[in-house]
């Protein structure tokens, strides 16, 4: 076991517990706080995986912006513990088995695919200095429609954000 | 010198996108059900990073980084959503929200 396997299987077990924690909580502030463990542990993955410009956008974007959103969006609708109702019939029986089926089967899919059995083997040439800036090549040259169309959804959605949630006069 | 294998990327990956499926469907609350959403949302961008490390190409980050983005609007919009409905329902039980149900 080298260092690379021990921190990947630190924070994977660290990123399904988390998971596990968002469904298991009964009270919304619990799961996003599990949430923001979740996304944590994915942007040292994403260290693991060279991606350090990805790493440093998960932790300022998803757990930091996107993360206050919820928490400011749960207490300020003061939302408590939620009431379990109980399930179909059907749900109750079919669900956990095919749930199960399709992890499985993605599983099983994901590690044995062609692509699946390539090993990353020594992109050490990917070297860490270099990522950053020809990912931003890439992204103002080969996706720069992309991008300014994604500068319209942005304020799209800050259109849309200050519509709904304004109160009616 | 020793890296993880891909294959271990992706299947956490799929573990935790099944993980957010179960929440999604599971969870009775609007808010929780966003983050199901944002959490299915992490498990692809994760098998999106991993597979441009396969590749050794860029592209998969780039795309990444247009997730992260729908993602934050998608956010905003949908608690926007889930403030007027709670004003105007006083509830935030997917339950009683049923007026598009018939």
């Amino acid at each position: 076991m080298s260092l690379p396997f021990i921190l990947f299987f630190v924070c994977a077990l660290i990123a399904v517990g988390g998971a596990l924690m968002l469904i298991l909580a009964r009270e919304p502030i619990h799961s996003a706080l599990s949430l923001v463990l979740v996304m944590i542990s994915l942007a040292v993955l994403y260290l693991l995986l060279g991606a350090e410009f990805i790493a440093a956008v998960q932790i300022i974007v998803y757990a930091g912006a996107i993360m206050v959103l919820f928490v400011f969006v749960i207490m300020l609708l003061n939302a408590g513990v939620e009431e379990r109702t109980d399930f179909s019939k059907l749900a109750k029986y079919a669900g956990l088995p095919l749930g199960m089926f399709l992890l499985l089967e993605l599983a099983h899919w994901m590690a044995h695919s062609v692509i699946g059995r390539t090993i990353a083997n020594g992109s050490e040439a990917a070297n860490t200095a270099a990522s950053t800036r020809e990912l931003s090549t890439q992204l103002f040259q080969k996706y720069l429609f992309p991008f300014e169309a994604t500068s319209i959804l942005i304020l799209i959605a800050i259109l849309g954000a200050l519509v709904l949630a304004k109160k009616d006069e | 010198m020793n890296v993880v294998p891909i294959s271990y990327y992706l299947v956490l990956s799929a573990i935790l996108f099944g993980l957010g499926v179960v929440a999604f469907v599971f969870k009775r609350n609007i808010i929780t059900i966003f983050m199901a959403i944002e959490l299915m949302l992490n498990a692809v961008n994760l098998a999106f990073v991993a597979f441009a490390r396969a590749h050794n190409q860029l592209d998969g980050l780039v795309f990444v980084f247009f997730v992260i983005v729908v993602a934050a609007a998608e956010a905003a919009v949908g608690l926007a959503i889930a403030i007027t409905v709670y004003q105007n329902r006083r509830t935030l039980n997917i339950e009683q929200i049923n007026l598009l149900k018939f």
